[in-house]
């Protein structure tokens, strides 16, 4: 295993009910989520995960409800425990350690943001934000400098006297962030973090939240529902569902190679000229004699007017060094933009 | 032919011989337990009667002035509202002139100590309920029957085992009232966001800072709710607890049923109700203003 994997899943199920651990076998002998309900009355949570999450990425893990995304994420942190797997974080196996152990780990190595924000109603906005470092039982000149730091940070200056219901939707998920953030831990799990925001606010988030990565570089695993939100911010993307991992991959993985008529539905309406980058989709000819060339991470849709207004109307795709490592013509830009899986059958003359 | 088929109009009872043996053995057994452990039961209880004794021998013994400036102050202190603080001070003025001062300071102590000892015994229990599903199905259906036994009927054994006087009284006060309180209590808690509970843990919280820094700060509306129908239910209970020696407004409310004193009943009733009202809009200010971040809500 490679050195930059900070948590490892390996194996991983989940079964709700009585009798968890009997009904994990039957799974792995073949019993689907389906007849486990009817004939067994226990509810599959979790099938056979195996995830890497690497260190400074965010990771999001994105599926429709009932795909089992936040079970996925609470099992990071133990608020579920697993009925069979392994989870390693920094190559440690979590799943066996005890109370205390436990509660060391969440204090130090491991931080959360939730849909619904989880505010503490009766504490105002910096001791909330100063909760994880109350919890450890820290020096309070620390607690409140590092607190008015965090607060500071999340723009929120001036609002630490208040209440938490006195803030809007997207002020208390500042208040969420900059709580988790307060304990410096390593790891950041974000569980529909933005969903329950308005797009515009939610925007605004992604984009703090990115400046904030660009800066702190935590390994943030980060739950949604929304393709367009996966593939904005995420470095990495997992799909679930039904409590099955269905493919893993880079945002243009997904768009450019979906694993199968269920993502294909899912990333029908996506705009795929924002989410592909050149070096995906360009030929690996050289072109000679032309001097520049667009840059291999710069995305379709920005290429796209560059390239068509250009005499050959193909361009030379360059790294950061600016070295040619292949040309983008408007044809190829043109395919890849193309919705996959809906091709006219009939073309009208 | 008829006297076949009695049994379908008659219930097939249990012989009158056997019911009388039955009852008789239950009384037995229970005498015998009671001679035996009576008063070392009794004794359990010293420390309770002597706080009671205390309290009551205070505020009889203060200048009638000093109490009331001291329930003004408590009234300030809870409420913050000079209305409830006027009321009450109304109220004790209007209870001293028509001479039922003492009697009310009887009452008011008896039922401080049993509110008290109410709540040292309902919250514990509360929140054990509210962890434990066991628990919760083990104390309902108690609370149930203590809650719907007529009183009367639990004072007989408090009586046989205790007799007549100040703690059988507090005691009998105190398995009708403490049922609110417990159930309140559990009830809070169980209502507690479960987002906040987990944000909680996710933080590393450890069970005892979970309990004191989430769970009982935010079930507190409910826990308040339950102190304050405990008081009420302890201030119903001052007349039947006063049929076995419970000094207090109780004694002649009791009296003037017996000899159909109507105006010493309704005085003394009214003084009762007069208590209640204090004690309610105190511990209710009390309880709303703890909810202070409720206030200004964000919409």
């Amino acid at each position: 295993m490679s050195d930059n994997i900070k948590i490892s899943v390996k194996g991983l199920y989940k079964i709700f009910g009585s009798e968890a651990d009997r009904m994990v076998n039957l799974v792995k002998d073949g019993v689907g989520k389906q007849q486990l309900l009817e004939e067994y009355r226990h509810v599959l949570g979790l099938k056979d995960i195996n995830l890497d999450i690497e260190t400074s990425k965010l990771h999001v893990v994105m599926g429709l409800s009932g795909s089992g995304k936040s079970t996925l994420i609470r099992h990071l942190n133990r608020l579920i425990d697993p009925t069979a797997g392994e989870i390693l974080v920094n190559g440690k196996d979590i799943v066996h350690l005890n109370d205390a152990e436990l509660q060391d780990y969440r204090r130090h190595d491991i931080s959360m943001v939730f849909q619904r924000f989880g505010l503490l109603p009766h504490r105002k906005v910096f001791d909330n934000v100063a909760y994880g470092l109350n919890i450890q039982k820290l020096p309070s000149a620390e607690i409140k400098e590092r607190a008015m730091r965090w607060i500071e940070r999340v723009g929120l200056s001036g609002f630490e006297d208040h209440y938490p219901t006195q803030l809007s939707g997207g002020m208390q998920q500042r208040v969420g962030l900059a709580r988790a953030l307060a304990t410096d831990a390593d790891i950041l799990l974000m569980d529909e973090a933005f969903s329950a925001l308005d797009p515009l606010i939610r925007t605004d988030m992604q984009t703090m939240l990115l400046e904030l990565q660009t800066e702190l570089n935590k390994t943030i695993v980060f739950i949604t529902h929304d393709l367009d939100e996966a593939l904005r911010i995420g470095d990495h993307i997992a799909i679930l569902r039904d409590g099955m991992m269905i493919q893993q991959g880079g945002p243009q993985d997904i768009v450019m190679n979906p694993a199968d008529d269920y993502i294909v539905d899912f990333i029908r309406d996506i705009n795929r000229g924002r989410v592909v980058h050149l070096e995906k989709v360009m030929d690996s000819e050289i072109l000679s004699g032309v001097e520049g060339g667009l840059h291999a991470t710069m995305a379709l849709e920005d290429a796209l007017p560059l390239v068509t207004s250009c005499e050959a109307q193909c361009l030379p795709v360059v790294d950061d060094n600016g070295k040619p490592i292949g040309s983008i013509s408007v044809d190829s830009i043109a395919k890849a933009m193309a919705r996959p899986g809906d091709a006219p059958t009939t073309v009208i003359r | 032919m008829a006297d076949e088929t009695s049994w379908l109009i008659d219930f097939p009872a249990m012989d009158r011989v056997d019911l009388r043996m039955l009852n008789k053995g239950i009384d037995a057994g229970f005498k015998s337990f009671s001679r035996e452990y009576g008063q070392l039961i009794e004794n359990l209880f010293d420390p309770l009667l002597f706080f009671l004794v205390w309290l009551e021998k205070l505020l009889l013994g203060a200048p009638w002035f000093i109490v009331i400036i001291a329930m003004s102050a408590l009234a300030w202190a809870g409420s913050r509202s000079i209305k409830v603080v006027v009321g009450v001070i109304l109220s004790f003025l209007v209870i001293g002139y028509f001479g039922m001062w003492d009697n009310t300071m009887r009452t008011l102590s008896i039922i401080t100590v049993c509110t008290l000892m109410s709540i040292a015994i309902g919250l514990p229990l509360g929140i054990l309920m509210a962890r434990s599903d066991r628990a919760q199905a083990i104390v309902t259906p108690i609370l149930d029957v203590m809650q719907t036994m007529p009183s009367f009927v639990y004072l007989i054994p408090v009586v046989m085992l205790l007799g007549i006087g100040k703690v059988p009284g507090l005691i009998a006060v105190v398995i009708y009232a403490v049922a609110p309180i417990i159930r309140l209590t559990n009830l809070g808690i169980r209502l507690v966001d479960k987002e906040v509970l987990e944000a909680a843990q996710a933080f590393g919280a450890s069970p005892s800072q979970k309990l004191f820094g989430v769970q009982i700060p935010l079930a507190m509306p409910n826990i308040m709710a339950g102190i304050n129908q405990t008081i009420m239910m302890a201030l119903a209970m001052v007349v039947i607890a006063s049929m076995i020696g419970v000094k207090g407004l109780g004694q002649p409310v009791l009296k003037a049923i017996t000899n159909q004193y109507f105006s010493m009943g309704l005085f003394n009733g009214l003084a009762i109700v007069a208590l209640a009202i204090i004690f309610d809009r105190v511990s209710q200010a009390y309880g709303h203003r703890l909810q202070e971040h409720r206030r200004n809500e964000h919409s």
